[in-house]
Order: C-alpha cells, then sequence, then structure tokens
C-alpha cells in the first residue's frame, strides 16, 4: 500500500532499463519500495537494472520483457506486470525514444519514435489504468519532458510525442477522479543519460537523481504536474510568450 | 466521500491517501454476517465515525461495512452496565446517560468515534494511569466474524475478546457492547493547572504527582528555533515548555451554592464548522508558533482547584465540527508512541528531534500510562506517551519519524496504530512482539483471511 507519503512498497516500471528510472527505483526502495516489476526490451540491460534494484533495497525484483514498436502488445505487457506483482502500488512509465535532428525528415525513424514515445504509452497506460482502478488506488507516474510545453526545432518529432503524452496523461487523471487512482506528469529537463549522449548541454539540465528526488517529492505533494528543475515551471510559462518567430531562431 | 465508479473514496481523519471501496450500511448483526459471507480476498473491514488517522477504516478494492445504522443503546441499569450497538457514538451515549449521572470510563479526546471503533483501536483517555484504556470496561462484546456471531467476554473465549481489544478491526464486525459506566455526580471537574518552563521539569511533576488525581494530561509545546532564540535570550529553555491539567470529576458539594443544580447536562452541540475550502498553508510554522505561544501564555503558573466544564475538560476540539479540513488539501498525520517509563529520554529526544528539524507541530500531548490490558495489538504500556499533530508537507518529516520510529522499537515501545499511515512493516513486528497471537485468533475465525483493511495490507498483517 501506499503510505501517506505516496510512497509505494510495490512498484512497476515500464522502460525499467531507462538511467532515469533506474534513480527513481533506488531513491524508491531505500525508503518503502519492496516488490519492483521492471520492464523492458534489452534482457541485459533488465538484468544488470534488477540487479540494482536488488541492492538498494528491494526484496522481490521480477522483470518483464516488451518491445515499444509493438503497440498490440502494450496491454498484454501491462497485464503480466501486474499478473507478477500483486497489488501495484505505483506505475512509472519513462518509455520513449528520442529524436536526433538527421532522423527527422525519415519516415520510418520518425515511426519509430512516435510509436515508442506515444502510441505504445498511451495503450499501456490505458491498461494501467484500468487495473488500478479495479484495485481501487494506485499511482502512474508518467515522466514526461519540457520540450513537451513547447515543442523545440531541434527534435521537434520527439517533442511532439511528449506533448501528446503529456496532454493524454492529464486527461486520463482527470478522468480517474474518485477512482483512487491518481496520475502525475513529472516534466522534466534534460538528464545525462544513455538516451542524450553525445548531445550538447541543453538548458535547463537536471540529473537522474534530482528527477529521483523530485519524483519521491512529487508523490508526497499529489501536484497533477512536476517540474524538474521546479524553476523550469516559470521559465516555461514564460516560454510562451515568445513569438515563434524568434522561437524557431533559438540554436538547440 | 466522493462518489466514484462503483464505491466510495474513504481517507482516515489525516485526510490522505485515500483510496476506493464499495461501502455497505448493514441495518444488524445479521446483514453484517452476509457481507461476511459474500467477502473474497479483496476484503472487508468495518468503518465508524472515521476518525482514525490512517487507513484503518479503508478497504482498496474490497467492502467497508459503515456502521451508522447500527446505532442504539439500553437505559444505564442500577449496577452502571448499559447495552450499546457498536456503531453508536460516544456523543449520543453520554447525552443519552449523563442526565442519569453516568460518564464514559474511558474518553479519548473526541466523543465523536463509535463504541466499536472505541473497542477496536482500545481507546485511552486522561485516566490511563489510573483506569486503564476503553477495553478495560467493556464486560461483554458481540462480533460477528466469519464464521459467525460470537458473544465473548473475559471468561468465555477471552482469546477473542483481547485480539479485537486493540485489533484495528481485523478479527471482524464488533456488533454491540456491554459497558460499564463511571458515576458522576457534576457535569463540572475540579482542576489543578501548572505551567513549565521545559520537559524535565514537567516530566518530573507528573511521575511524582499524578497518582493523586484520576485524570492528568500535559501539552507539550515542540515549537522549534522561532521562540527558543527569544527564550535563551532571557536565559530559559526554549523546546518542551508545557501546560499540566489534572483533576477528578466535583462532587456536589465542591461546587459554589449557585450551581448546584439538580443534573448533570448534556454536551453543547459544536458552534463552529471549518469549511469545505480551506486556502492552502494556513497551519505553517509561524501560525503554528503564535497558537502555541498565545495557549501558553493563557494558561496560570499555578492554580488550584479550579471548577471547568466537563465537556470542555475533555473534548476541547469538539466544539468545532471538521477540524482537520484546516490542514488543507495535503492532510496531516498525528504520531503517538508509548515508551517504557524509565525510557523518557525518548520523549527528550522526539520534541528536540522535531524542533531541530522545524518541524511544525500543534501542542503535542505527554501523558503516563498505567498496565497495558492483555490485548496483543493494545497500544497501551505502562510509562509515556507522546502524540503530536504535524502536517504531511513539512519537509523531511517522512524520515525524521522512520528516525523516532527506530529510538521507539529500540526502546521497547510502540506507535499508535489508530494514528498511523506510515509505519513500516519491519518495525511494527519489533514494536508489537505478539503478533502472531493475533494471527492465529484470525485463522480460527476467519479461515479465508477476508478481514482486512488498507493498514492491514501496507503493515503485512495478512
Amino acid at each position: 500500500m501506499l503510505d501517506a507519503f505516496g510512497q509505494p512498497q510495490s512498484a512497476v516500471v515500464l522502460g525499467g532499463t531507462s538511467d532515469l528510472a533506474g534513480a527513481v527505483v533506488r531513491a524508491l526502495a531505500h525508503r518503502r519500495l519492496r516488490t519492483v516489476v521492471l520492464a523492458g526490451r534489452d534482457e541485459e540491460r533488465l538484468r544488470s537494472a534488477a540487479s540494482s534494484a536488488a541492492a538498494a533495497g528491494a526484496e522481490h525484483v521480477r522483470t518483464v520483457r516488451f518491445d515499444a514498436l509493438d503497440v498490440n502488445d502494450a496491454a498484454r505487457a501491462v497485464d503480466e506486470c501486474f499478473d507478477v506483482a500483486g497489488p501495484v502500488d505505483l506505475l512509472l512509465l519513462a518509455v520513449g525514444v528520442l529524436s536526433h535532428r538527421e532522423d527527422e525528415l525519415d519516415p520510418s525513424r520518425t515511426a519509430e519514435v512516435v510509436t515508442a514515445t506515444y502510441s505504445w504509452p498511451v495503450v499501456a497506460l490505458t491498461r494501467a489504468a484500468a487495473r488500478m482502478s479495479e484495485q481501487g488506488y494506485g499511482r502512474i507516474v508518467v515522466l514526461s519532458s519540457l520540450v513537451a510545453v513547447r515543442v523545440p526545432r531541434h527534435n521537434f518529432v520527439y517533442g511532439s510525442a511528449k506533448a501528446g503524452l503529456d496532454a493524454f496523461s492529464i486527461g486520463l487523471g482527470d478522468s480517474l477522479l474518485g477512482t483512487g487512482v491518481i496520475v502525475q506528469v513529472v516534466r522534466l529537463g534534460r538528464a545525462p543519460t544513455k538516451m542524450t549522449e553525445g548531445l550538447p548541454d541543453a538548458p535547463m539540465s537536471t540529473t537522474p537523481d534530482a528527477v529521483a528526488d523530485a519524483v519521491i517529492a512529487g508523490l508526497g505533494s499529489r501536484a497533477q504536474v512536476v517540474w524538474v528543475p521546479a524553476a523550469a515551471r516559470w521559465a516555461l510559462a514564460l516560454a510562451r510568450f515568445v513569438p515563434q518567430s524568434l522561437w524557431r531562431r533559438i540554436p538547440g | 466521500m466522493r462518489e466514484g465508479s462503483g464505491g466510495q473514496l474513504l481517507s482516515g481523519w489525516g485526510r490522505a491517501g485515500a483510496t476506493r471501496a464499495v461501502v455497505q450500511t448493514p441495518r444488524d448483526a445479521e446483514g453484517i454476517l452476509d457481507l461476511l459471507s459474500e467477502a473474497d480476498g479483496r476484503g472487508i473491514v468495518a468503518r465508524g465515525l472515521g476518525r482514525s488517522y490512517g487507513d484503518a477504516a479503508q478497504c482498496a478494492g474490497g467492502t467497508v461495512v459503515d456502521t451508522v445504522r447500527l446505532a442504539g443503546t439500553s437505559a444505564v441499569d442500577a449496577s452502571g452496565e448499559v447495552e450499546v450497538r457498536a456503531g453508536t457514538s460516544l456523543d449520543t451515549l453520554v447525552r443519552r446517560s449523563v442526565p442519569d449521572g453516568w460518564f464514559l470510563p474511558v474518553t479519548p479526546g473526541t466523543r465523536q468515534v463509535t463504541v466499536g471503533g472505541a473497542i477496536a483501536s482500545d481507546v485511552h483517555g486522561k485516566n490511563h494511569h489510573v483506569d486503564g484504556g476503553f477495553s478495560r470496561h467493556v464486560a461483554a462484546m458481540t462480533i460477528a466474524t466469519p464464521t459467525g456471531l460470537r458473544r465473548v467476554s473475559r471468561a468465555e473465549d477471552g482469546e477473542l475478546f483481547w485480539a479485537t481489544a486493540g485489533g484495528m478491526g481485523l478479527t471482524g464486525v464488533v456488533t454491540s457492547a456491554r459497558l460499564r459506566m463511571l458515576e458522576v455526580d457534576t457535569d463540572r471537574m475540579l482542576v489543578d493547572t501548572d505551567r513549565f518552563v521545559d520537559l524535565d521539569s514537567v516530566m518530573a511533576a507528573m511521575e511524582e504527582g499524578d497518582d493523586r488525581y484520576r485524570y492528568s494530561v500535559a501539552w507539550v509545546d515542540c515549537s522549534g528555533p522561532i521562540r527558543a532564540k527569544a527564550s535563551r535570550a532571557r536565559g530559559r529553555p526554549g523546546v518542551g515548555r508545557a501546560v499540566l491539567t489534572r483533576g477528578d470529576h466535583a462532587r456536589v458539594r465542591d461546587l459554589p451554592p449557585r450551581r448546584r443544580r439538580s443534573a448533570p447536562s448534556p454536551p453543547d452541540r459544536p458552534r463552529l464548522r471549518v469549511p469545505r475550502c480551506v486556502p492552502r498553508g494556513i497551519l505553517n510554522r509561524a501560525s503554528i508558533a503564535a497558537f502555541n505561544e498565545a495557549w501558553y501564555r493563557r494558561a496560570p503558573r499555578h492554580r488550584e482547584a479550579e471548577v471547568q466544564p466537563m465537556w470542555r475538560f475533555f473534548h476541547p476540539l469538539d466544539g468545532v465540527a471538521e477540524w482537520n479540513r484546516l490542514y488543507g488539501r495535503a492532510g496531516f498525520l498525528q504520531y503517538q508512541f508509548a515508551v517504557p517509563p524509565s525510557r523518557g529520554d525518548v520523549v527528550m529526544a522526539a520534541v528536540r528531534e522535531l524542533s531541530a528539524q522545524r518541524i511544525p507541530s500543534f501542542l503535542a500531548v505527554l501523558k503516563r500510562f498505567g498496565p497495558s490490558s492483555p490485548g496483543p495489538l493494545s497500544f497501551p504500556i505502562p510509562g509515556w506517551t507522546l502524540a503530536l499533530d504535524v502536517p504531511l508537507g513539512a519537509e523531511g518529516l517522512s524520515a525524521c519519524l522512520d528516525r523516532l520510529d527506530v529510538m521507539v522499537a529500540e526502546s521497547k515501545g510502540r506507535v499508535y496504530l489508530a494514528k498511523d499511515s506510515r509505519l513500516r512493516p519491519d518495525v511494527l513486528a519489533a514494536m508489537y512482539p505478539r503478533l502472531a497471537e493475533l494471527s492465529s485468533v484470525r485463522r480460527r475465525v476467519d479461515p479465508g483471511g477476508v478481514v482486512r483493511s488498507d493498514l492491514s495490507r501496507r503493515l503485512g498483517l495478512d
């Protein structure tokens, strides 16, 4: 069960091999987390994520495999995670594929980015919401991005997919009012991870540990949107007023 | 409570961690037995007036038996005994009994709890050091379990009786109980008040003098450094100043002639109600410290035999309905622990820790407990107990309370489950070493394991 601070004893992580998810799982395991199901694509990386979760204190660690490009498999993957975990206190969604400038005019690459970052997560979250409604409680945390708030020129495909996922998650949360299930969207600055390797430094960047701290504080607050870093909230509020003619000239 | 798809959102008095369950309001024990026999692994648990601070009276995805319709009481008989249905509130009971001169043998800080809830939490009052907990005054009770309706007492299935007294509703649903009431002459109290500049001196005074009074409680100021600076400047220790009030029921001859009315009168209805929408952050460090300051200054340094209305003495917060809304949407929690008599140092350490962490806390309640009851999950143990309310948003609170838990467990103390919403299961076993006795009774009366709550799941009691 979740405690009064929203700290879970059991969690399912979709995208369990991501560096950010790993940092969150370790921080949770230092607190109340005992059972965790890590779901991802790469078996080897799942194994290593599982052993680091166990080293952080999780007693029951299981892994489930899925491919984020196979949308028709998403509901099955979520069901398998829930069946393995028992009652799920927290579902963390950390699935997505970043686009690079050179990909953005390649239709097949664009399809991959959108499928893994938007379509698969949407189907998975829909199923997870139904499972949690049945439980009568639960917390869903969706890792979103600052680029979802205003899509930048340099990775607009990924940004648009995150914008869609962000909007979907907020809507899903609203639709779950009264069910005991709460959805939280965590909008992140860029963190130095595998996903962002080789990219230049971005403004309002963050670190996996800062993300973990923010997620944990957010669980306690029940806020619908959590910003990392916190100041990004105000920076992005201002960014909305930047005229598009200027916005598109911002180098990325 | 909000309507949801096929159920209601329920939370504890602390208003955190709401979960959804199907709420049923059976009219009698038969109805409860039907619900118990229909229940499955999703669980079923009783709920009274929802005054448990945490998740004791909720059952996510399962069934919650609201005992509101299970109300009613007999008249108090000549020996002082009364048969009360479990959904009856202590408020209803005293309105009926007090005009005839019968008061509650034990009362918590509010009358807005049901008799069933008072038994399930084995509630205590300001007289625990003399009279023990609520269950000590229960002659017998009827419990609906998945294996049938049972009438139990100390002599008849004492094992189930004591597993239920303080058992957090995990043995079944109490439907009715026979209580032994306390005879009183008047609705007034004779109260001695003393003010202390620090925790050491109030604890010394309590150890020395509590046994001369039926009721005794101290309110301790845990607000930290804001005022400590000013106090230090005046050469006084800052943290843990306290007001100690002790007393007993006034007899008719104790009252001035004009106050000698014929019969004790029942309490007034609450005059104030906190509105549904309270702006965020009304209760913050500054406002809480200011309140604590005002309250301390209002108390006399020393006053003897003051005549006070009984209801204000026992239930000061019952004058304000829905006061838990003051903490806003984020909610709050109450942390209450008990430690053995020789471990007053843990009380000191806890107060110091909270004030060092700058965690805002309303007046904490300090009290001495007398002998414990035989219930394996009953909270009171001989020694000290400290209870404090804290807003949930306070920074570092979770980690701070985790550290206190360890301190309390190491001193062979425990935290009060009726207040709990955050204890770790591994620490629970250290605090309540007789959990196996509770499990064996539960296996006997509930072999299917259907009686469970969010609390029992969180603490790994199932």
